[in-house]
């Protein structure tokens, strides 16, 4: 095995790392925890501007397929406002693998230029794991479709440009096959948003949708293909897009504060310490392994479900023992005086528990790992 | 250079060299056999004629050159069959002897992994009790020990070979200074952990064939879900620690100068990395032979059942380094710096 970026990948790493440094300030970092919105479009007009979403894109770059790998990772490694840019470049992915041209020249453009971002409406108030049993309905109507129905966690529909919008257009058919993906403008009329507060500070939505009505332009992938289209998009989600290493900036956050309050010399905490950084490698090289299948022509999908489970549940064991150690001081928010970690072994407290439930609950990935890796028969 | 996460085709043929050979020559039956010593003369002639035991000694020496990932790849097998036979120590023992008899297998090499006490004792050496050379930390000196093994040693938990062994009676060697070992300690730690993700792999295999075979309510016990889930987290820890295995022999081999930034996760420093890997690996190991003996259901702790001699072996062979609780304060020196006074 060779773990050594190439020379080209190293370049493109330090470039990301010095626009890090330029705009990923303190004052960023702290926006998105007041407002609510994880994206900065500051940065992300940058990354465009200089080309890099474009290159990071699967299919899209000409650069090396790792590298969008590697720009999540530092992104989440320097606690970057990134979920804007994720999601976005998941969806321009998808539009370039599955999309129609007229798609991709009207979509694509605008998010690789770092101006446009897009939500996902798939999981609904009476539908998560179970995602295919979804009741939002999709009629043809002439040249036109119409929809009608409801999402939850509409995460960031309140300034997205985009939406995708997983719909039933076939109740004949079994429930995995008549769905049907379509990607449309936030502004399209009927649409209706409305904020829903979390416990990790981001605000997600609910989103309602009352004759939307639009051409067949707006279907991504086939129609009653929806299923496919959504499969491919988590491929990219439980790949490699972040969410793998958010422990790292956490670590050095207690770390910067125990030090300071002259308690790191504690054996217990170096221990920890030492094997939460433990754990830090192993998801960053699982996160990798799955960048290196994409790379090698593969879809990373049992190997993204197993680099989830693993990375998740040890960044909440960091996040655990990180509280736990620092007491008090790690009940106390940000910008509180003498707030462990400058307030993020707190923050971290409410942003863990999420990581384990969007984007496919630890139970639906340890299912995938168990059907399709030991080869166990559906539990279900 | 760039990144390649999967074995190259000569290490593709290595695994299957070996794999078949310990399948057909060490199956379970044989490391039964061999407790409680834990050792087969049998078996190490064998793996003589393979020429393992100087595989990674250099071509010039009759050895066969193998990089650290391609040892990594044969002491997977070692673990995944529970051979008895002390091809690890042997082979990190190698990184720095090379005399022929030692490179070609005709006398066996352990590593004394813990310092002599005051009296110049190695206690507990790992493969102590069959080893003719002995390699380890006798005060501020690394020395080297030719004398007469005991073939027989305390019975213990991972029914391996250990021994105390003096490091001053025999014929000895200074190689020099004590930080000289730190080449064995880590080629030692890099393939036991190597040996542990095989333990763990074939914990996983062991316990998946039981629970799609063993039926209960009239349905396989792995269609449980509550079975389902406690296996699932097996792939993901071997294939973790092997990951983690394998980027720690390419920065052992590769990589002069690595960094320990830990606070931006960027870790090349091979020495770290064996340590990690040994830490998580012995982990892994722990965690798949609990779950696949517990989801053996009560012939889990039946004797005739090969689970529970993987299981004891995931312990014995990680716990024989040291508690740990030390290994990761080792660890946690080697990333933050040692705590003063």
């Amino acid at each position: 095995m060779d773990f050594a970026l190439s020379s080209e990948v190293v370049e493109f790493r330090d470039e990301i790392r010095s626009i890090i440094r330029e705009f990923v300030t303190p004052e960023i970092a702290d926006r998105m925890h007041t407002t609510g919105v994880f994206d900065a479009p500051e940065l992300n007009l940058e990354l465009g501007r200089r080309g890099i979403l474009e290159r990071a894109c699967p299919g899209l770059g000409k650069g090396d397929p790792i590298e969008m790998y590697v720009m999540f990772n530092e992104l989440e490694k320097a606690g970057a406002p990134y979920d804007g840019l994720a999601v976005a470049l998941m969806i321009a992915a998808v539009v370039n693998k599955l999309g129609t041209d007229e798609q991709k020249e009207r979509i694509i453009p605008s998010i690789i230029s770092g101006e446009a971002l897009v939500c996902m409406g798939y999981s609904e108030a009476d539908f998560g794991s179970d995602v295919a049993s979804i009741k939002t309905r999709a009629i043809k109507d002439g040249d036109e479709w119409v929809i009608n129905g409801s999402k939850m966690w509409t995460t960031l529909a309140q300034v997205a440009e985009w939406l995708i919008l997983l719909t039933r257009t076939d109740l004949d058919l079994p429930k995995h096959k008549g769905l049907t993906m379509f990607i449309l403008p936030m502004n399209t009329p009927g649409i209706t948003v409305e904020p829903v507060h979390t416990l990790g500070t981001e605000i997600t939505n609910a989103t309602w949708y009352d004759d939307v009505r639009v051409g067949d332009d707006a279907v991504l992938g086939d129609e009653n293909g929806g299923w496919r289209t959504m499969t491919t998009v988590l491929a990219f989600e439980r790949g490699v897009m972040g969410g793998t290493n958010a422990g790292v900036p956490l670590l050095r956050h207690f770390h910067e504060w125990a030090v300071a309050n002259g308690v790191f010399d504690e054996p217990t905490t170096r221990e920890r310490m030492a094997r939460s950084i433990i754990d830090m490698q192993v998801a960053t090289l699982l996160t990798m392994r799955s960048a290196w299948i994409a790379a090698s022509g593969g879809m990373p999908g049992l190997e993204g479900s197993m680099t989830k489970v693993f990375a998740v549940e040890a960044y909440q064991r960091a996040s655990r023992w990180t509280q736990a150690t620092a007491g008090p001081a790690g009940l106390l928010q940000f910008h509180e005086e003498g707030a462990a970690g400058e307030g993020f072994v707190e923050y971290d407290a409410r942003h863990s528990p999420v990581m384990s439930i969007y984007g496919g609950t630890t139970e639906i990935n340890r299912n995938n790992i168990a059907e399709r890796h030991l080869g166990l028969p559906k539990s279900r | 250079m760039s990144v390649d996460l999967g074995l190259s085709p000569d290490q593709e043929s290595i695994a299957e060299l070996f794999n078949g050979f310990f399948s057909n020559e060490a199956p379970p039956a044989v490391a039964r056999a061999a407790e409680p010593l834990g050792f087969d003369r049998e078996l190490w002639n064998k793996v003589i004629e393979l020429g393992a035991p100087g595989m990674g000694c250099a071509v010039e020496i009759g050895g066969g050159g193998a990089s650290l990932g391609d040892l990594v790849v044969v002491a997977e097998t070692v673990g995944r069959s529970i051979a008895p036979i002390p091809l690890i120590d042997h082979l990190a023992a190698l990184s720095v002897l090379s005399d022929a008899d030692l490179v070609a297998g005709e006398v066996i090499a352990a590593v004394a992994v813990r310092p002599a006490d005051a009296n110049g004792i190695w206690s507990l050496v790992p493969a102590g009790a069959v080893a003719d050379v002995v390699i380890g930390v006798d005060g501020d000196e690394t020395v080297v020990v030719r004398s007469t093994p005991p073939m027989s040693g305390p019975r213990n938990h991972g029914s391996m070979p250990l021994a105390d062994r003096s490091a001053r009676e025999g014929s000895r060697t200074v190689l020099g200074p004590a930080s000289l070992f730190e080449v064995v300690l880590n080629r030692w730690k890099l393939l036991t952990a190597a040996a542990l993700v095989g333990i763990a792999e074939a914990a996983k295999e062991l316990g998946v064939a039981y629970v799609k075979e063993r039926t209960q309510f009239g349905v396989p016990v792995g269609s449980f879900q509550a079975v389902q889930h406690g296996l699932a987290d097996l792939p993901v820890a071997i294939d973790g620690g092997r990951l983690l295995t394998h980027k720690a022999a390419w920065a052992l081999d590769n990589v002069t100068d690595g960094l320990i930034d830990w606070a931006n996760n960027e870790i090349t420093d091979g020495s770290t990395l064996a340590t990690m890997a040994f830490l998580f690996a012995a982990d892994g190991a722990v965690m798949a032979t609990d779950r696949s003996l517990h989801y053996h259901g009560g012939y889990g702790f039946a004797e005739e059942y090969d689970i529970q001699m993987y299981y004891r072996r995931a312990r014995g062979w990680s716990l024989i380094l040291g508690d740990s609780t030390s290994v990761g304060l080792s660890l946690a020196d080697r990333l933050f710096g040692t705590v003063e006074g």
